[in-house]
């Protein structure tokens, strides 16, 4: 038998760019490194904690200035992208059951950003911030 | 049944990516807020020492930071195979192996505090 399917040609490095839909996709994927980079940050300030006051603040110190802001602003872009995107999708990831018929996506999306805003203002609070 | 690692890294995926969205933004605001030359009291040395000294912190901290790794770690190893990174149990090894280490890391010296 000599059939020829056709394949259909599709780049496996840079298919994402074809479409706004995959870019969006992948815009949500990315955010992983950056919370991963931002998790070993915070292994390293707990490592230099653990060895005492000169090296936890000759580190601190390290990332004090223009070059470690730009960074953690990027990072910052990505957590709160990852953060709006996961609770825009949580009616879909867990619905909520009320006898017949489905709670309105909207409550629950709304209790996720009521949380996100007073656990932010705790922290906030507890760290000393305001 | 064929059996599956999957359901375990999947949890810490998704338990990890829920403590994310509620907490990374504001915990990066601290540290920005500290490369901007103003540290919250916090993340000065007395403050940070104080909070991991006691045992909530000491598990706060673990939590946090375990979690971030093991959702950052399972999500890159996906997002890998997407940008055409397809030896898939190379890069398992090597992400997963990065998040055990940070755990470990972090759980040893959070004991010595």
């Amino acid at each position: 038998m000599s059939r020829k399917p056709y394949i259909r040609q599709v780049s496996k490095t840079s298919w994402y760019l074809k479409q706004p839909r995959y870019m969006r996709y992948m815009s949500r994927e990315v955010t992983c490194i950056f919370i991963g980079a931002f998790a070993l940050l915070m292994v390293c300030a707990v490592e230099r904690l653990s060895q005492g006051q000169a090296a936890f603040e000759s580190f601190m110190a390290t990332i004090t200035g223009p070059w470690s802001f730009l960074g953690l602003f990027v990072i910052l872009a990505f957590a709160v992208h990852n953060a709006t995107n996961w609770f825009n999708v949580t009616p879909k990831a867990m619905p909520v059951q009320i006898g017949e018929e489905f709670l309105n996506g909207k409550y629950i999306v709304g209790a996720h950003y009521a949380i996100w805003i007073v656990a932010s203002l705790v922290v906030l609070f507890f760290a000393g911030v305001m | 049944m064929a059996k599956s690692n999957k359901p375990i890294f999947w949890s810490l995926f998704a338990a990890g990516g829920t403590l994310a969205a509620f907490l990374a933004p504001v915990l990066v605001l601290l540290f920005l807020l500290l490369s901007l030359g103003h540290a919250p009291a916090v993340l000065s040395y007395a403050g940070l020492h104080a909070f991991a000294a006691h045992w909530f912190g000491k598990l706060f901290l673990l939590a946090v930071i375990t979690l971030f790794l093991w959702h950052a770690a399972h999500r890159l190893r996906v997002t890998a195979f997407d940008f055409g990174l397809r030896q898939d149990s190379v890069v398992a090894v090597v992400v997963y192996l990065i998040a055990a280490a940070g755990t470990i890391t972090t759980a040893l010296c959070l004991l010595r505090i």
